[in-house]
């Protein structure tokens, strides 16, 4: 993770389409600026990082599934749960699955472990839409070969 | 047997906190339930489980943005009953 980048995503660990599920890796850095206010004497990963966490897990899953085509954008979060502490140089595992694909939009439901034990889900809503620009869409190529996205999924027009 | 329209209406009532004897067959739903595209997301899904479809919400934006069509169309909720048990229909053809 990189967080002042927004870099939440180490690695795909599995990617299964026909389950429409994903797992990644992702491990929470031992110091970043964002602990040095959230809070200070006491680093914890803030909530709405880890909400962004399983966003981007969800969008990588959703990224494969739509083939590389569209760009899935965060539109809602559902039933989040932040369930443990999550702290600096803990190594995370964050699940995602589509549980309903609709005309333009997505949900997904997402788990972030640590230690095998659950630390927070939420329900998530995606709209998505054709990339927007070349730019995006050749940031997202960059960055799906640094976290291992399989090069085979990642089509051209 | 209850009508799609009263399926929909109770869908809306419970999806967005709206009353359910403020919603009529004549109410559009964007222009008098005051419901937005993020709040319709939520409506679309629970029409899709319910009913067992896709809504194509992207077809219809489309259409109205290109003037094919008008809100009307596909928003007064008496024609998105009307919709929905064309794609029920055509589901079971």
């Amino acid at each position: 993770m990189n967080l002042e980048y927004f870099h939440l995503i180490d690695r795909i660990a599995d990617l299964r389409l026909e389950q429409r599920s994903i797992t990644v890796e992702a491990r929470v850095p031992e110091k970043s600026t964002i602990f040095e206010g959230h809070f200070p004497g006491y680093p914890l990963m803030p909530g709405v990082l880890l909400i962004e966490t399983m966003a981007q897990t969800s969008g990588w899953l959703l990224i494969a599934l739509m083939q590389f085509q569209r760009m899935p954008f965060l539109a809602a979060v559902k039933e989040a749960k932040m369930r443990s502490f999550v702290t600096p140089g803990e190594t995370l595992s964050v699940e995602a699955s589509v549980i309903h694909e609709g005309s333009g939009y997505t949900m997904t439901e997402a788990k972030i472990k640590s230690g095998g034990k659950l630390a927070c889900n939420a329900t998530l809503t995606f709209r998505h839409v054709p990339f927007p620009n070349p730019d995006l869409r050749g940031h997202m190529e960059a960055m799906a070969k640094q976290i291992g996205f399989p090069e085979q999924m990642i089509t051209h027009d | 047997m209850t009508s799609t329209f009263d399926r929909v209406a109770t869908i809306i009532a419970e999806t967005c906190d709206i009353p359910r004897d403020t919603i009529t067959p004549e109410s559009h739903a964007i222009d008098d339930l005051g419901i937005d595209s993020l709040d319709f997301l939520d409506i679309a899904f629970a029409i899709d489980k319910a009913f067992g479809i896709k809504l194509p919400l992207e077809k219809w934006t489309q259409e109205v943005n290109d003037g094919k069509a008008t809100t009307e169309q596909y928003f007064v909720l008496s024609n998105l009953a009307a919709r929905i048990d064309e794609l029920v229909a055509a589901k079971g053809a």
